[in-house]
């Protein structure tokens, strides 16, 4: 395991009201660098409120929520994180290879970051194609893609690899865990658990409280569950140790 | 603000339109085809067409910028291109001045051809100089641009923002002295008028084609007037638009 390192994202005492509604209540984590770590949950439990907290653009926030040493949201840290949102965040009526071209120029990042990043995602085929003729999966890479750009040090991904197909979903993944080889950290929502395995650690969110802040493995072994499906339900229903 | 991003913005704007081919030649070839309409209607008048010329030049790119901004700010909010940029190093004097680059860069070349083509095919009667026709066009599709931007905060959905065009425009098109001239609207709607952007830029385009010798660049001083004018509405209309423009959301 490695030695102890400064926390790329610290939360303490993150509360979230939207509309009057308390959607996340009291949240304190953080989030170790150059790893992946999965924020689980079912939909509407607070994991879009959480990465969008983290990275600055959430209303409605008290408590204190840090990143790379400085409180989110603030202008530093704004070329040093990638987010990709549920939403494409993509221009449909541009090429895949102009969209790219047009961030990289915003973010002042070389073009050559271009070829990197649409090889990295595997879209590099349909460079010159318009993003709106593409399927929604590849319209997602393109939008993971641009978040690349600039090689950041934060990634937040919201929900990634939904509806995808297996073989892709596994090759983002793989994708996730060789940029946290090169120091990246990462955090990636899913409601699907099976996906839970395949993190480095876990946070699991549920009604905008965090109930479990931990690894796979040991998840498993606290909750005495043969997966993660099951880790989730003795969580809720208290029957872990 | 940073002009790389400004730039860029604007490079992409003018890229989108580009692939859209359909916009692009209907850009160029309405307006031109409303004023062809306009001058075959007072062919055998001798003063329509001088009288009502200038004030259609200076509203087509005004209306025109108005909606293709309105929309594509829109798509941009609803898309989550907007909060993708905003979380960025882009600020909002970034985007707001490539919009305004970019569709003033569309309104120049818009407004050449329908100049060209109303001087010169149609005999619109020009005393001022003819440059500032395109000026004056150019300083209303960036009011119309400002104005879309603005207003494009308040709808959520494209038939909202479609249907700003008749809430803001039509009753500025009513009161900028195309129907009944200025001076002779009742006390209250005079008023009304004259806090209304598009009366001074219907005011400068009629000013240019009358204006006389003698005048600063061969322009009267109350069409610079009134150029200013129609400038500082744009200035506070981004300004405004600017506030709207929020890196948090709730």
């Amino acid at each position: 395991m490695r030695g102890p390192q400064q926390a790329a994202v610290v939360v303490r005492g993150l509360c979230v009201v939207r509309g009057g509604r308390t959607v996340l209540t009291d949240a304190c984590f953080e989030v170790q660098p150059a790893q992946v770590t999965g924020l689980l949950g079912p939909s509407g439990g607070g994991k879009t409120t959480l990465m969008r907290s983290i990275v600055g653009v959430q209303l409605g926030v008290s408590g204190e929520v840090s990143v790379l040493g400085r409180p989110a949201g603030s202008a530093e840290l704004r070329a040093t994180i990638g987010y990709v949102t549920q939403a494409p965040s993509v221009y449909g009526d541009l090429t895949v290879a102009e969209n790219l071209r047009f961030f990289a120029r915003v973010l002042g990042v070389s073009d050559r970051e271009v070829g990197r990043c649409v090889e990295a995602v595997d879209v590099g085929d349909h460079r010159a194609d318009l993003v709106s003729r593409l399927s929604g999966g590849e319209q997602s890479r393109v939008s993971l893609a641009v978040a690349l750009l600039g090689r950041p040090r934060l990634l937040v991904l919201d929900e990634p690899t939904v509806g995808l197909d297996p073989v892709l979903r596994r090759d983002l993944w793989g994708i996730f865990h060789a940029l946290a080889g090169e120091g990246v950290t990462v955090l990636v929502s899913s409601h699907v658990m099976d996906e839970a395995e395949r993190c480095d650690r876990l946070l699991l969110l549920r009604e905008g409280m965090l109930i479990a802040d931990d690894t796979p493995a040991k998840l498993l072994a606290r909750t005495g569950a043969p997966d993660m499906e099951g880790a989730f339900l003795a969580l809720v229903e208290g029957r872990a140790r | 603000m940073s002009s790389r991003i400004t730039l860029a913005v604007a490079a992409r704007v003018l890229r989108q339109l580009r692939h859209d081919p359909r916009t692009c030649a209907m850009l160029l070839v309405v307006p031109a085809l409303i004023l062809t309409l306009l001058w075959w209607m007072f062919r055998d008048q001798d003063v329509g067409f001088t009288r009502l010329g200038p004030p259609l030049l200076a509203l087509i790119p005004f209306i025109v910028m108005f909606l293709v901004t309105s929309v594509t700010t829109l798509r941009e909010r609803s898309s989550g291109t907007l909060e993708r940029l905003l979380a960025m190093p882009t600020g909002k004097g970034d985007l707001l001045a490539g919009y305004a680059l970019a569709f003033g860069a569309v309104a120049a070349v818009q407004s050449t051809a329908t100049v060209v083509l109303c001087v010169w095919g149609l005999g619109l009667d020009v005393t001022g100089p003819v440059w500032m026709l395109v000026v004056v066009a150019v300083a209303d599709a960036v009011l119309g641009t400002a104005l879309g931007l603005y207003v494009s905060a308040f709808a959520r959905t494209e038939f909202q923002a479609v249907q700003f065009m008749p809430a803001i425009v039509i009753p500025q098109i009513l009161l900028c002295g195309l129907f009944v001239a200025r001076e002779q609207l009742p006390t209250a709607l005079g008023w009304i008028s004259d806090v209304l952007p598009l009366s001074y830029a219907v005011d400068a385009m009629s000013g240019v084609t009358s204006s006389g010798t003698g005048s600063l660049a061969g322009v009267d001083a109350s069409v610079w007037g009134d150029l200013a004018v129609v400038v500082a509405f744009t200035v506070v209309a981004l300004v405004l638009g600017a506030a709207t423009l929020r890196r948090r959301t709730a």
